[in-house]
Parts: C-alpha cells; structure tokens; sequence
C-alpha cells in the first residue's frame, strides 16, 4: 500500500525533483571530501553548510505550499513551526554538550547555571536522548498545530483572518521564548554545541552527513505531499481551497481534512528547524519573529505557488540571492525582497514554475513542432 | 399528521435575519420516493428552507425530523450529508480544477474521513458506477476535460450527476434550470424524473414551463410559509397565489 502510495505521486515534475537532489546527494559528498582544496571544482565546508541551510528552507516552503497551494491556508506564522523543531533539536545538542561547557556542569546548560538554576526544569528531561529528541521535533510543532488547528478550523476561521491569528502565535512564541525564566536561554537562545551522535559537529564528515540527511528529509518529504496531492485526499484538499462549503455538502468533514493538512505541515516544517540548527550552529527566538515566515510566503510565491516543485526553487533561489546581496549590497537587500513579492504578485501570479510553463507552451519546441495553443497538460494541473 | 412515515418533517421552522423573517412558521412533509416542487417569489425562503435542512442555517426555533427520528437541526452539513441528504446549488458549483470524472469520484458515495480516502484505490464497482451516472448525464466525451471548461448547462448536469453519485434519500435542488436553454430544460426535466423513481427529491426553481413538465405536487412558499399545496393547476387557479406571484 505504501509503495502504491508513493508511486501515484511520481509524475514527470517529481522525477525531475528526485534526481537533481540525488545529484546533491552524489556531487556535494565527492566535491567537498574528495576534491581537493586547491582544485577549482572543491566545494567548501561552508558552502556545504549553506546548500544544507537552502535545504531546510525548501523544506519550510515545501511545508507552507501544501496548506497554502494545495489548502488554502496562507500560514503567516509557519517559522514558528520551524523553530519549534529548531528548539528541540537544540535542547538535545545543548545536553550533548555535557561538562565542556564554560562552567563545567555536567547536567545544567551554562545560561541555567548563570541564573544560578539548581536543577534541570522538567521540559529538559529526555533531551539527552537523540532518540526522543527526535520526536519531539515531530510532536512539539505537530502537537501545537493540531490544537491551534483544531480550534481555528472548528470556529470556521479562514482567510485573512486565520493568516492573522497564525501571526499571532508566533509573535506570541517570540515574546515567550525571549524571556530569561522561560528556560530557553532567552535571547541569546541555544548554541556553541559541540557534538551530534557523538560526532564532532563541526567536522567536515558530519557537516557533509548533516546535509545528506537534509537531502533525505526533503526528497521524502517531497514524496509524501506530492503522494497525498496524487490521492483522493489530495483532491479533496484542492476542492476545499476553491469551495469548501460544496465539500462539506457532499459529507466530508472539512475541518479534519485541514487538520490533517496542517498538523502533517507542521511536523514537515519542524523536521526543517531540526536540521536548520545543528548546519548553522544556533537557535534563538529570533527564528519566531513574524518576518521569518512572511519571508517563507514570499519564497513559495516566487517559485510558484501549489507547485511543491516551486516551493523549493524559490526558497533555494531568494535564499541565494539573499545571501548575494546581503554580503554585497546589504542595505538594499530588504527593498529587492519586497520588489520581487510584488513584481511575482504583479506580474507572476503563477511563480517562475507558472512562467517556465507558459514558455513552454507558447515557443516553438525542439525541432520546430509548434505545442497548439491551449492548453498542455502542465497547465491543466494548477 | 405523525412524522413516523414521513422522510422529512418540517414543523414550526422559523429563522431570522436581523429581525427578517426569512421563514415564518413553515411546516412541510416529505413522504419517501416523492418529488416535490417549491415555488414562490424572491425572498419567500426557498433558499433558506434548503439551507436549514442541509445544516447551513440553524433554525430559531421549530423541528426538523429525517425519517422520522433524526433530528437535523443538532447536525452539522457533513453529517447531515452523510445521512442521504443532497444539494445542488442554484449556481452550478463544481470543483473547477479538477475533471469531471474526478468530480464524479469525489461525490461518490464512500467513507468520507481522510484515512479513507488518502488510501483509496478505484474499484471496479464505482468505475462502472461512474460510468452509468456519465452516460446518464451525457458527459462521457467530456470525462477528462476540467470542469471549470464546461458550459453552464454542462455544469449543471454534472452537479446533477454528482448528486446521483452521492446516492442520497433526499435531494434538494435549488433552480436546476436556471440559464438554460429550452432543449437543456426539457432533457433535465426528463433527467429529474428519472431520479424521482428511487430518490425523493425537493426541487426550487421559477420556470413555470419546467415545474409542469415535472408534473409533480408543488408547495408555494411565500414571506416564510406555505401559501397553498397541491397540484400546479389547483394553485394556479389559488386567488392568493395569483396576487403574491403568478399575477406579477
């Protein structure tokens, strides 16, 4: 069943996917410890990093493209998800850390023994364990949008109204995880970890495992929505985006099917967060600030909405780009952002994924057959 | 009379809109397997009658039995649907991005929760089952087109099919031929028919030509309630039904 499953996703757009990240996963291992550093083709360590940080945000648009493209839901609060599997993660790297902190406890994080904590507060108990880190990097953001969803949804709230109270939240988290007594490390947040599963976290072999388990995450993650796209569910989702009320007079309960949208979303964007933290080396609240996840919506609205595919091309391209411009012009770095989200909004409405299909559609291909004007099958399926 | 036998029962249903009365007291009977055709001017709550039975509305006060036992004013509109309550929408609403075979799939009666269908796999009794309603409706050449390329009357036909699909007790049918031209009308009067032989089925709609090709009992609803019932004739020739509507 579960192969059926994965297979009925497995279309033309997903091929392509699947093998540019199995390119990744071949080339960036063989560029970076094996080529030498002298060698043009040498792929640096922090350039490794960075692919793997490019990742785990095609990972947080893939997440936002499944409820927004697919659902409706334009989450402006999707970071919080993401930080929240970011927390977990880091909470398990900080235990990790064990006495080789600046004050040496064995037990105590060193911002707990600088506020002179005695004792671990219960929430820390089990991030010693990779194991049930891990799932809490699962359950933690699942859990709080499975409840968040299950109220909003109940109540009927949609639109722009929803896009606010989600929001909200994760303003509300930032505020949270600011403060000191939180528990958190406040707003220096966690960091100088040392080691991952008993690896040096900074050494070229784990940096390399790190973004291989990156490309992992995504090109499954990939599998599971363009799977549930493929499905009945999945129609039933895009049914709900265009007129829910018609769905639920048909006798679908609307509401769990968002939910299961959301919640599935949810985890896909902490599993992101929890590869984000150990490449970058950091997790502070500042992942929650209502910018992060605006800035998600602007990376899928670039690659093209309700495409899974666009989604990660635009978060991997803005995300270059960002990086481009921070280092070279960085004061205008923030204005260009927000000329390309209205210059997509404008003129794209589609995302670059919309426009390569209408150039394919509308130029003479290969050998000089024209496609007839109308539409092609690329254009039937958005 | 007992609400035991009957398929639907409508007592002393009364909803307000910011101090409009949208129904007033309306009460109304279904017997199983009969169709029935609601008239009555704008704003004589056709469409609101529908939208308290589906769930869309709750009413103010009043009850609303299915079969007799259920009671559907504690029910929301998945619920309600699921129990074998169908409607179709005076504007052709079908999922646009989707074809209509798909359209078909998705109506299809099967469990409803999201387990069931991420797992679903078409078996070969609902493909010939939808095969039956395509042919019924006349969309066979059009299955794999998108239904948001259908014209209107096409639309209509295959919301129609979608309600066949559904296979409900009851099906509501708010202006089936609304911006349809004369030989659609005809054939989807002869479609509707059709479907009274196994389903009951309540249908609104203004076309005079089209409530007597269904020559069925009709209810005239105005400012809220019943005004007269009985065949089309005798409340035709009704003085009061001739001042508030036919007369117009």
């Amino acid at each position: 069943m579960l192969t059926r499953f994965f297979l009925m996703g497995l279309d033309r757009k997903a091929g392509l996917v699947l093998t540019v990240l199995a390119l990744l996963a071949v080339l960036v291992p063989v560029m970076t410890l094996v080529v030498p550093e002298g060698s043009p083709w040498h792929l640096s360590i922090f350039s490794v990093s960075l692919l793997g940080k490019y990742l785990c945000f095609a990972l947080l648009a893939l997440a936002l493209d499944l409820v927004w493209g697919y659902v409706g839901i334009l989450s402006l609060g999707h970071a919080a998800f993401f930080a929240l599997g970011g927390y977990a993660m880091g909470m398990y790297l900080m235990r990790q850390i064990g006495p080789r902190g600046v004050y040496g406890n064995p037990i105590l994080p060193d911002f707990m023994v600088f506020l002179n904590w005695k004792e671990l507060p219960w929430y820390w108990l089990g991030f010693d364990h990779f194991a049930f880190a891990a799932l809490m990097v699962l359950v933690v953001p699942g859990a709080l949008a499975f409840a968040f969803g299950w109220f909003a949804f109940r109540s009927r709230v949609t639109g722009v109204y929803l896009s606010i109270i989600t929001q909200a939240l994760t303003f509300a988290l930032l505020l949270a995880f600011f403060r000191n007594d939180m528990g958190f490390g406040g707003n220096n947040g966690l960091t100088d970890f040392k080691e991952i599963l008993g690896y040096d976290i900074q050494a070229p072999g784990t940096r390399v495992g790190l973004f291989l388990a990156t490309v992992a995450a995504l090109a499954l993650s990939y599998m599971i929505a363009s799977g549930i796209i493929a499905s009945k569910l999945g129609k039933v989702l895009v049914a709900i985006r265009d007129t829910e009320s018609r769905v639920r007079f048909l006798g679908y309960d609307t509401e769990s099917y968002k939910l299961f949208a959301w919640t599935l979303s949810a985890c896909m964007a902490g599993v992101a967060g929890a590869l984000y933290v150990p490449q970058v080396g950091i997790i502070n609240p500042s992942e929650f600030a209502p910018a992060s996840s605006i800035e998600a919506v602007i990376w899928v609205a670039v690659g093209g909405r309700g495409t899974l595919a666009g989604a990660i091309l635009g978060a991997v391209l803005v995300n270059f780009g960002k990086s481009y411009f921070t280092g070279a012009l960085p004061e205008l770095w923030l204005f260009a952002l927000g000329g390309l989200f209205v210059l997509v909004t404008l003129f794209l409405p589609k995302g670059l994924l919309g426009l390569w299909a209408q150039l394919t559609a509308r130029l003479p291909s290969g050998k000089g057959k024209r496609v007839p004007n109308g539409k092609t099958a690329d254009q039937k399926g958005m | 009379m007992s609400a035991e036998d009957t398929l639907l029962y409508l007592d002393g249903v009364s909803v307000s809109f910011d101090g409009f009365r949208a129904l007033n007291n309306l009460s109304l009977t279904m017997m199983p397997g009969e169709m029935r055709a609601i008239i009555g001017p704008n704003g004589a709550g056709k469409t609101t009658m529908m939208d308290v039975i589906t769930g869309k509305t709750r009413p103010d006060h009043g009850t609303i039995l299915f079969e007799g036992e259920t009671d559907l004013t504690k029910l929301r509109e998945a619920g309600i649907a699921n129990l074998g309550i169908g409607r179709k929408f005076q504007r052709p609403t079908v999922f646009e991005p989707h074809t209509v075979w798909d359209n078909l799939e998705l109506a299809l009666k099967a469990p409803r929760r999201p387990l069931n269908t991420l797992t679903y796999a078409i078996g070969r009794d609902d493909r010939t089952r939808i095969e039956e309603i395509l042919d019924i409706t006349r969309l066979s050449p059009k299955r794999d087109r998108l239904a948001g390329s259908l014209s209107h009357g096409e639309k209509q036909w295959l919301e129609i099919g979608m309600l066949l699909a559904q296979d409900p007790k009851l099906l509501l049918v708010d202006e089936p031929v609304a911006g349809m031209t004369d030989a659609e009308t005809e054939q989807t009067a002869r479609l509707l028919c059709d479907i009274a032989g196994k389903h009951s089925v309540i249908v609104v709609e203004h076309d005079m030509s089209f409530v007597r090709a269904l020559g069925v009992k009709v209810t005239v609803l105005a400012e809220g309630s019943v005004l007269a019932e009985g065949s089309l004739d005798s409340v035709s020739a009704n003085q009061q039904v001739i001042d508030v509507y036919l007369g117009r």
